[in-house]
């Protein structure tokens, strides 16, 4: 502190140093993105392992606090329920074990057919965006466990999103509800293109947008399936991305657009799994 | 010294929770702007420069781990330092009204210039909407933070102060 007082440069110059500082780095980052991740990478190998540690204790605390409510649920309605439980148990708890090992084989299942060729890891996400006007979120595995940038990003049975970074240790995922997410879709049914847009204006409503279907003929029923295209740059081709609802002609009578329900929650993402195959791109 | 090592680990801790505790128990889905309490608080308490570069440090961070365009959040962050640094001449030490009245312009600010930086320039209009979804819950929610979060940084200072007397 002492030190600083013998150099006394006026606050409204430093101010205007740094801003210039700030643009500076604006600019740098703008043209040479790529260049500047060695220094990213540096910043957050260092706070990941924070983060990690510290969202074990965020997640006991929520796992505590959810516990908490479903206790004070469950007082009030356990005498309600106690004669009947007793009745019903044992033939609950065999149908109950049944019934588990059922939907774990088909969901298992399901997965594998519908996504068998590519090779996935499985990551925790660790910490979300400190801005709230951006869905990104970081994962626990970086280029020490093979990830790339652009590795596609799903969870159980749709596309979550895409790398945008890696660390030695960690990633940053950009998800497709991401207001500047954009990815390249079709519909499964109709074989039409389409481009799929994250909105912010949509997230609290669980939409994505979906525009750009240049077939103004097709009628888009809700809950038409949208895949991810094989025209995309990016995203590997037969991902599921959501359902279609409301898609409607354009006031300008050339395309269709509307809306898209994820197939994903990403209000609950705890683990996503990574497919470690990148679309080969072309030469 | 002291100050320098103690802010930098408020600043990292801040930074920390932002991310991940309070994504948890994040309200209306927000999350409040711990680093902008922060910079605001060091602004107000001790002046101009210490809030243009904590408010730097800060938003260098947002960016470096989590911004696409790095140096946004760093200016954004500098200049809210800076404007609350001039408040350091109505600073009074038990005074907790002024520090949220501060928090809460200059949440505000910071999110208006974000959405112009960010939203504006890529042609989303719709203003009125992202004030209501994400300017005003992260206002009230920040300001409700700030209450306990000044107080802490408020007897941190205190505390600084007194073992730098003493040094000297």
């Amino acid at each position: 502190m002492r030190r600083r007082r013998n150099i006394s440069l006026h606050p409204k110059y430093i101010f205007g140093i740094l801003t210039a500082v700030c643009v500076a780095i604006m600019i740098l980052s703008f043209l040479y993105g790529d260049k500047l991740s060695p220094v990213k990478t540096a910043f957050g190998s260092v706070l990941t392992p924070m983060q990690k540690g510290i969202n074990t204790v965020g997640r006991t605390i929520s796992d505590k606090m959810d516990n908490f409510q479903e206790l004070k649920g469950l007082k009030s309605t356990n005498k309600k329920l106690e004669n009947e439980v007793e009745t019903l148990k044992f033939q609950n708890k065999a149908l109950q074990q049944d019934k588990s090992e059922l939907s774990e084989l088909r969901k298992l299942f399901k997965l594998d057919s519908l996504y068998p060729d590519y090779p996935k890891v499985g990551a925790r996400v660790i910490g979300k965006n400190t801005n709230n006007w951006y869905n990104t979120f970081t994962i626990d595995k970086g280029k020490d466990d093979g990830l790339k940038v652009d590795m596609n990003v799903i969870a159980g049975d749709g596309l979550v999103g895409i790398i945008t970074e890696v660390g030695h240790n960690y990633s940053t995922v950009r998800s497709i509800i991401d207001d500047s997410s954009s990815v390249t879709g079709v519909f499964s049914k109709t074989k039409d293109d389409c481009m799929v847009d994250g909105d912010l204006t949509l997230v609290d409503d669980g939409y994505i947008r979906v525009g750009y279907i240049r077939n103004k003929q097709v009628q888009i029923k809700d809950g038409y399936e949208v895949v991810t295209s094989t025209k995309s740059t990016k995203f590997l081709p037969g991902l599921l991305i959501g359902y279609a609802s409301n898609v409607k002609l354009d006031s300008n009578n050339l395309q269709q657009s509307g809306y898209l329900t994820p197939s994903v929650d990403f209000k609950h993402l705890d683990t996503v799994l990574v497919i470690t195959k990148l679309k080969e791109k072309l030469k | 010294m002291k100050r320098l090592i103690t802010i930098a680990i408020v600043v990292l801790l801040c930074f920390i929770l932002q991310s991940t505790v309070f994504q948890v128990l994040a309200l209306a889905n927000v999350v409040p702007n711990l680093l902008l309490i922060v910079t605001v608080a060091v602004g107000y308490m001790r002046g101009r420069t210490e809030g243009i570069f904590v408010g730097f440090v800060s938003g260098l961070l947002v960016d470096m781990v989590y911004g696409d365009i790095i140096g946004i959040c760093a200016f954004i962050y500098m200049l809210v330092g800076f404007l609350n640094g001039y408040c350091k001449k109505i600073y009074y030490r038990d005074e907790i009204t002024v520090p949220i009245i501060l928090v809460c312009i200059s949440d505000f600010s910071y999110n208006f210039l974000y959405y112009v930086f960010r939203f504006l320039l890529r042609g989303r209009l719709d203003l009125f909407y992202y004030i209501r979804r994400i300017m005003l819950p992260e206002l009230v929610y920040t300001a409700l933070v700030a209450i306990f979060l000044y107080k802490a940084l408020h007897s941190i200072n205190g505390w600084l102060e007194q073992s730098e007397v003493e040094e000297v």
